[in-house]
């Protein structure tokens, strides 16, 4: 109003801390300390533990050694199990980076630096729980042992893919994996996963259902959606956001982390949150165990937001030196997954550096090996490719009149063309 | 301003005009994602951010309903804001604030309230995006009563169109055709991609200028049948009838809501015989809506059925990109189907 005595408005627009060529310090980064953070019984009531949201759970401390309530306490065979399905993944995406480089297919996605926040989750659940991955969950697959030929054919959309060359590479599907068609457009399985959890109660399953997203993804409405959901029907189901600090070129703050975390977009819902660790494997393999537990009680779902970093490009389009830091990357306070499993299993004396350099070099073969053979059904501009009317298939059960019709034109037209 | 040309892609060109359009009129603003620092991942935005400030050009959350819906008040208040969806695959999250609001804002409120929002967003194949990165859903927005539709073709149009866009008083959907943003594409896809410098229509001025919405451009003159089309496909139907000799008039589209039926119209009375081209799936698309008009606006003056060469009705796929593509071998057996009868 006119006549008040104020300053003018004024539009706040975030801005990340760092960018390029920008000196990267994480001093004032408060390290939450492993081993801090109670572990609430699985029945807690949502509005008792409101806490969780805005600390992290942290098991692992600086020398590799597990601390508190969170503790998972794995077997070694499922430490070494875990690590090894990490480093496979790893040595998996660079395989295929570079196969996309070298231009046998259109495009790529790492999860560098996020092996932790599928591979471990993966491991808390049962196999036959339901999983409803984003683009970035190749992990899942791999700690499901899925083959890696068949993934590969997927991504060469060759001969061999399964879905038939259709989906731009990365975009599996594997329902005897229990792992869901994936979208490109963003969170649209949030609400996919909250429907299978409430199916799954409704018939009273065993099984439930997890969910990731991005934390660039959680503004979509989907999200909201389903959450508004799970938190009405108590739906057996985790939902997982990968906060990896980054949305393409744009920053956490842009989804909304400079006023809260991810987790605690829990809590205006009703639902449990939890804040993890992202990169520190046991705090999410416990974590995802405590969400399991829970919803397999009949006590409702829980959002887990994962604290990581995406170490790399958003893909391979992406150039990430145009608008971060460089050093952003090397400088991150919460270090690589993969080093600090390996430290943990090294300092229980179950594992040292010689068995963990013949790993690295085991999986970086198989992943060769399984290229060979990948290849062998052609990479995508080889020729070697699904048949043409392959194309007019599935678009429903039954094809109809028109869709027939389009096929023949389309054999028709070729031959006339002579090709 | 100043009338002197400079060799622009369809990037720069689209850059250029939102430059001139946000130095003229500082209600402009520009939203979506990683439009600002980084200037969008095409670089249609490239600099503004620097050039006019974060209060103008930023950067949004991922959400395309929120988007548009904030793109619909801004304006309510008096900006006119010129919101970028990443991708038109992208753009449905977006639907309810795109078909129920701002489309309809004029209507409803008899005038008291208008959408003026020029939405920009990239459209079409040719980049094996795979399903995700490649529909042309051109067809779901001409079908709203309330909404412009603009697609262009060149470097030249494009920022001449934008800036009509932009001035217009009601919503836009500016679809800009990606194959093309840096070289015509005519579906050879086999041989090198040729740079719009070499073309003539990368010649674009740097200032000021407009190419008004609803008026279609006549490529080529000709005489024996009338090829309709837009974006990327009127350099598929250029390539296509260089090839095979014939002489047909080649009308860009331009602007498919409100339509340039005149231009269409005469063409047709002239040539009796029509092929309309789109990217698009076939059921239902614009093309459809084109048939009709030529059926019922020519009847008498055609010597044979109208022959819509379009997307197949299936989502698009991946690997078999050029099976799917309607490119010059469709197109080249559409015009001899026509040119029988
Ligand atoms: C509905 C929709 N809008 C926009 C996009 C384009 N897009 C693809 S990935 C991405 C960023 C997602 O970031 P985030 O959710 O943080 O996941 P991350 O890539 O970091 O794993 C965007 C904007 C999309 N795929 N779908
Ligand atoms: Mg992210």
């Amino acid at each position: 109003m006119t006549g008040r005595n104020l300053p003018p408005l004024s539009l706040h627009v975030p801005e990340p801390r760092f960018r390029p060529g920008d000196a990267v310090d994480f001093a004032d980064f408060d390290m939450p300390v492993a081993g801090a953070v109670a572990r609430p019984e699985i029945g807690t009531a949502p509005a008792e533990m409101r806490d969780h949201s805005y600390a992290m759970v942290r098991v692992l401390d600086d020398q590799g050694n597990a601390q508190g309530p969170w503790d998972p306490r794995l077997a070694p065979e499922t430490l070494l199990k875990m690590l090894r399905h990490m480093a496979l993944v790893r040595a998996y995406d660079e395989r295929l980076y570079r196969a996309q480089r070298q231009g046998k297919t259109s495009f790529y996605m790492k999860c560098t630096g996020e092996e932790a926040t599928s591979i471990a989750a993966t491991h808390a659940l049962d196999y036959d729980d339901m999983c409803f991955p984003s683009y970035r969950q190749q992990g899942i697959l791999i700690a499901r042992e899925w083959p890696l030929v068949d993934m590969m054919n997927q991504v060469f959309s060759n001969k061999g893919d399964r879905l038939k060359g259709r989906q731009m590479p990365i975009m599996y599907s594997a329902r005897q994996a229990n792992f869901f068609s994936i979208s490109g457009n963003l969170a649209t399985q949030y609400p996919q996963a909250v429907g299978w959890a409430m199916a799954s109660a409704a018939r009273g399953d065993t099984r439930i259902s997890a969910v990731w997203c991005g934390e660039g993804s959680t503004a979509e409405g989907d999200f909201h959606s389903a959450l508004t959901f799970a938190a009405v029907y108590r739906a057996p189901v985790i939902l997982n956001v990968i906060n990896n600090q980054w949305a393409i070129s744009s920053f956490s703050g842009f989804a909304g982390a400079e006023a809260t975390t991810f987790a605690a977009r829990a809590v205006g819902y009703g639902i449990a949150g939890l804040r993890v660790d992202g990169n520190d494997a046991l705090a999410v393999y416990a974590a995802t165990q405590w969400a399991a537990d829970r919803a397999r009680g009949n006590h409702g779902p829980t959002l887990i937001e994962h604290f990581t970093y995406r170490a790399e490009g958003h893909s391979t389009s992406d150039d990430p030196t145009k608008y971060r830091s460089a050093e952003e990357s090397t400088n991150w306070p919460l270090g690589d997954p993969i080093a600090r499993l390996k430290q943990h299993v090294i300092a229980l004396g179950i594992w040292d550096e010689e068995r963990h350099a013949a790993m690295d070099r085991e999986v970086a073969e198989l992943c060769k090996a399984a290229q060979r053979e990948s290849e062998a059904l052609g990479t995508l501009h080889d020729g070697l490719k699904q048949p043409f009317d392959s194309m007019f298939e599935d678009v429903f059960e039954e094809m109809p009149w028109h869709l027939k019709e389009q096929s023949q034109q389309m054999r028709d037209e070729r031959k006339a063309a002579g090709i | 301003m100043s009338d002197e040309t400079r060799t622009m892609n369809m990037i720069q060109a689209i850059n250029s005009a939102i430059d001139i359009c946000m130095g003229r009129d500082d209600e402009i603003v520009v939203l979506g994602e990683d439009v600002g620092f980084f200037g969008g991942v095409f670089k249609a935005t490239e600099g503004l951010q620097a050039k006019y400030g974060k209060t103008r050009v930023f950067d949004t959350p991922i959400t395309e309903c929120g988007i548009i819906g904030v793109a619909v008040g801004m304006a309510t208040y008096g900006l006119r804001p010129v919101p970028e969806i990443q991708f038109a695959d992208y753009i449905y999250p977006a639907l309810d604030q795109l078909v129920s609001e701002a489309a309809r804002l004029r209507y409803r409120s008899a005038g008291e309230y208008t959408a003026p929002i020029t939405v920009r967003t990239p459209f079409g194949g040719g980049i094996f995006g795979g399903q995700t990165h490649s529909q042309s859903p051109e067809g779901i927005f001409t079908h709203v009563a309330g909404l412009k539709t603009v697609i262009p073709s060149n470097p030249y149009d494009a920022k001449g169109l934008l800036i009509a866009a932009i001035e217009d008083n009601d919503p836009v959907i500016f679809f800009e055709p990606k194959r093309i943003y840096n070289g015509p594409f005519d579906g050879h896809y086999d041989r090198p991609v040729q740079p719009w410098a070499k073309f003539a229509e990368s010649a674009v001025p740097e200032g000021y200028y407009r190419v008004e919405l609803g008026k279609a451009r006549i490529v080529r003159p000709g005489d024996d049948v009338t090829i309709l089309a837009y974006g990327t496909m009127v350099h598929v139907a250029q390539s296509v009838v260089a090839d095979a000799g014939i002489d047909a008039e080649i009308i860009d589209l331009r602007t498919l809501v409100p339509l340039d039926l005149e231009t269409i119209v005469a063409s047709v009375k002239k040539t009796g015989r029509c092929v309309v081209v789109h990217e698009a799936t076939k059921t239902s698309g614009f093309g459809a809506e084109l048939s009709a008009l030529v059926q019922e606006h020519c009847f008498h003056h055609l010597e044979a059925p109208v022959q819509r060469v379009t997307g197949w009705d299936t989502p698009y796929p991946h690997s078999l990109e050029w099976a799917y593509f309607p490119g010059p071998v469709r197109l080249g057996e559409a015009l001899k189907r026509v040119m029988q009868d």
